[in-house]
């Protein structure tokens, strides 16, 4: 393999980790402020629905109102789908917060409910052509060495994933409100003795997050994997909670965890190609596994005696920097009186 | 109105809501929902046959629920009953193929609960995979069983694709059928095995009485609220978590057993057909109630097969029993307590610190 093929190679690796780097980062909000949303199979299998079919359709409409080009219907396309993901969300917060019902359940039943609704809907749509996100290199940055290529020869979505991942970041530990979005999911009845409207937050919180899993939805239906079939993009929303879990909660390690799974995947399809006789079945094994293993890595105490053996002085920023704890208020429902 | 005729009138509105929202979705799609709802019923309750292959859903369904009411009882999100399922189906099925076949002078008496009791070893190593997981490696059965099932369904396509793939070749669909005499007795020429559905009444009575009158109910009841008295009661939690997880999938594994020796005759493609995943949806419906569980998956099992006559006669997708069934047990989850959505939020947090 030459240069430039690894080069196309790692490009395609970024481009097709962005749609799951929206999801982790969707979901790490939602849980950050104490709402575990665990429906993201099923949103964002109906978000890539009807982020594909609304396109559609609103491109036919505007084409015979003499309106033409892919822009307008993937942008109404994409709307609908946050529209969905964070409805979606604010279901499993209000079941939470006002009816006092189990998040994990309602999650649950939203997973098989949703994606049982998607692929009703959208019978009629599979396997069409229909309009996509456009290729847009950014002008002199795509000329950089290496890094141009890799980086700046994708499309708007792809770009502003980046920007997402980085400003959440930003938000959460950087600002005031961030902090107290932290406080609410670690911390409920100390935010709400400062006078921080703990329930009021968390609905706001969720409903963003879960608009950032219905765009990543339909980033796949309108960029990444085009168009519609019977279920397809099943898996990807829990491939997308066990990497929240592996970034420790944090946005910018949950980015890198999507794209250390866009790499296994990229370097498992090399792989099949290289060693046409190892049966398929066992490089579709792969992400599974590494989704077990990397969930045990974080859950068992490997990385505590990873810590120890460490020369001592590196001993406490690695252990902070591996850190994996969850919101201590994830789950649970917090009364206000 | 008054508060008793709430109380009495109430569970209706949620089945209402969800009839409601499947008939939008129906006509969302542009089909007559007339029609539909015919063919639905028609399929569930139509002929004396169809009522036969309800109870055929209905017997791995019922088996797949009495595990998850132990698992439930125990505070464990079993969601990898669906691979334990498919575990014992394919441990069946290797007894069926390799023993059966090979060995044809062994009697079905032999045959029959040595598939039977293969599947439940299958089907409980698969789930103690998972409780393992759970217990010593931090790893939430939640997301330990989703990849266990995935793992389970990529075994059978490479069973069927690659060792038990048919001589003829080509078809990515299922083994070459098992011989008679491995397969569960059928009545008539129905789907419908007798002996299954005693197995799993029998079952369902045994585990139902367990939970609630024994000390071990009573332990795994303790696990399942709150790991601090479990405690205080001197229970190993990490032994009885995997063992109730264990006995869950061995019920699931016998599920999957009886989906190939009798639904149908050789091991396919998705052998579980989302019957596991739909049995969790019956016990939180049923709340952890025997009784319930068993009622309620009948009306879901007779949903499910006039989901397949209204694939069959309107060509409309056959995920519509899935809806109905989803939209039932979500809104009773959110509404199903009237006293949640209509009382102000004060009184309801009091109740709720009494209960």
């Amino acid at each position: 393999m030459n240069d430039a093929q690894i080069i196309r190679l790692l490009a395609s690796v970024i481009a097709q980790s962005a749609p799951l780097m929206l999801a982790v980062t969707g979901e790490t909000i939602t849980e950050r402020a104490g709402v575990i949303n665990l429906s993201l199979d099923g949103t964002m299998l109906l978000a890539a629905m009807s982020g594909f079919v609304v396109a559609l359709k609103s491109s036919e409409a505007l084409a015979t109102r003499g309106i033409d080009g892919d822009l307008l219907p993937v942008l109404i396309g994409f709307g609908s789908a946050a529209l969905i993901g964070a409805t979606a969300a604010l279901l499993v917060a209000w079941g939470s917060i006002r009816l006092k019902q189990d998040q994990v359940a309602i999650g649950f039943v939203l997973t098989l409910l949703l994606a049982d609704i998607a692929n009703f809907l959208g019978q009629n749509y599979t396997r069409m052509p229909g309009p996509s996100v456009k290729h847009l290199p950014i002008p002199f940055l795509r000329d950089i060495p290496i890094i141009g290529p890799i980086f700046f020869e994708h499309d708007l979505l792809i770009y502003l994933t980046f920007v997402i991942v980085g400003f959440s970041w930003w938000w959460m530990y950087r600002t005031q409100p961030g902090l107290r979005m932290r406080g609410v999911g670690e911390r409920p009845e100390s935010a709400f003795v400062r006078g921080v409207k703990v329930n009021q937050i968390r609905y706001a919180y969720t409903a963003i997050g879960g608009a950032l899993v219905g765009l990543a939805g339909a980033a796949y239906s309108l960029d990444i994997k085009l168009g519609w079939s019977d279920n397809h993009i099943l898996g990807i929303g829990w491939i997308a909670l066990a990497i929240v879990i592996f970034g420790g909660w944090r946005p910018v390690r949950g980015a890198l965890g999507a794209v250390l799974y866009g790499v296994t995947k990229t370097l498992a399809t090399q792989l099949q190609q290289s060693f046409p006789e190892v049966p398929v079945v066992l490089f579709n094994t792969l992400q599974w596994l590494l989704m077990l293993g990397v969930l045990l890595l974080v859950g068992s105490n490997a990385i505590k005696r990873l810590v120890d053996i460490a020369p001592k002085p590196l001993q406490r920023p690695l252990a902070r920097a591996l850190r994996v704890a969850p919101p201590q208020a994830l789950g649970q429902a917090f009364l206000e009186d | 109105m008054s508060e008793r005729v709430t109380k009495n009138v109430w569970p209706v509105v949620p089945i209402l809501l969800a009839l409601l929202t499947t008939t939008l979705l129906v006509l969302l799609v542009g089909a007559d929902a007339g029609v539909t709802y015919q063919a639905l019923f028609d399929g569930a309750f139509g002929t004396s046959d169809r009522t036969f292959s309800t109870l055929a859903f209905w017997v791995p369904l019922m088996l797949c629920a009495t595990g998850l009411l132990i698992t439930f009882t125990a505070g464990l999100w079993n969601i990898g009953v669906e691979g334990q399922m498919i575990m014992g189906a394919i441990a069946s099925s290797w007894v069926a193929l390799k023993v059966a076949a090979v060995y044809p002078d062994i009697p079905g008496w032999a045959i029959i609960p040595l598939e039977l009791l293969l599947a439940a070893g299958a089907g409980a190593l698969w789930a103690a995979l998972a409780a393992v997981l759970k217990v010593r490696g931090g790893v939430h059965e939640i997301f330990g069983g989703v990849a266990l099932n995935n793992l389970a369904i990529i075994t059978t396509n490479y069973l069927i694709s690659g060792p038990w793939q048919p001589p003829e070749g080509g078809s990515f669909r299922g083994t070459v059928p098992f011989p008679e005499h491995a397969l569960l007795p059928l009545l008539g020429n129905t789907r419908f095995s007798p002996l299954s559905a005693v197995l799993a009444l029998a079952l369902l009575l045994l585990i139902g009485l367990a939970l609630r009158g024994t000390f071990w109910g009573l332990k795994l009841k303790a696990l399942g609220n709150n790991l601090r008295s479990a405690f205080l009661l001197g229970i190993s939690s990490e032994r009885e978590a995997i063992m109730a997880m264990m006995l869950g999938g061995a019920l699931a594994g016998l599920a999957g057993s009886v989906r190939v020796l009798s639904w149908f005759d050789s091991l396919r493609q998705s052998i579980s057909g989302g019957i596991g995943f739909l049995a969790i949806l019956i016990v939180l419906l049923a709340g952890l109630r025997p009784v319930w569980t068993l009622l309620i998956a009948l009306i879901f099992s007779a949903l499910l097969n006039g989901g397949t006559i209204v694939q069959l006669r309107t060509q409309l997708h056959s995920s519509l029993s899935g809806i109905i069934q989803g939209l039932l047990v979500l809104f009773v989850l959110l509404f199903g307590d009237y006293r949640r959505v209509f009382r102000p939020k004060q009184t309801l947090a009091e109740e709720l610190q009494h209960e």
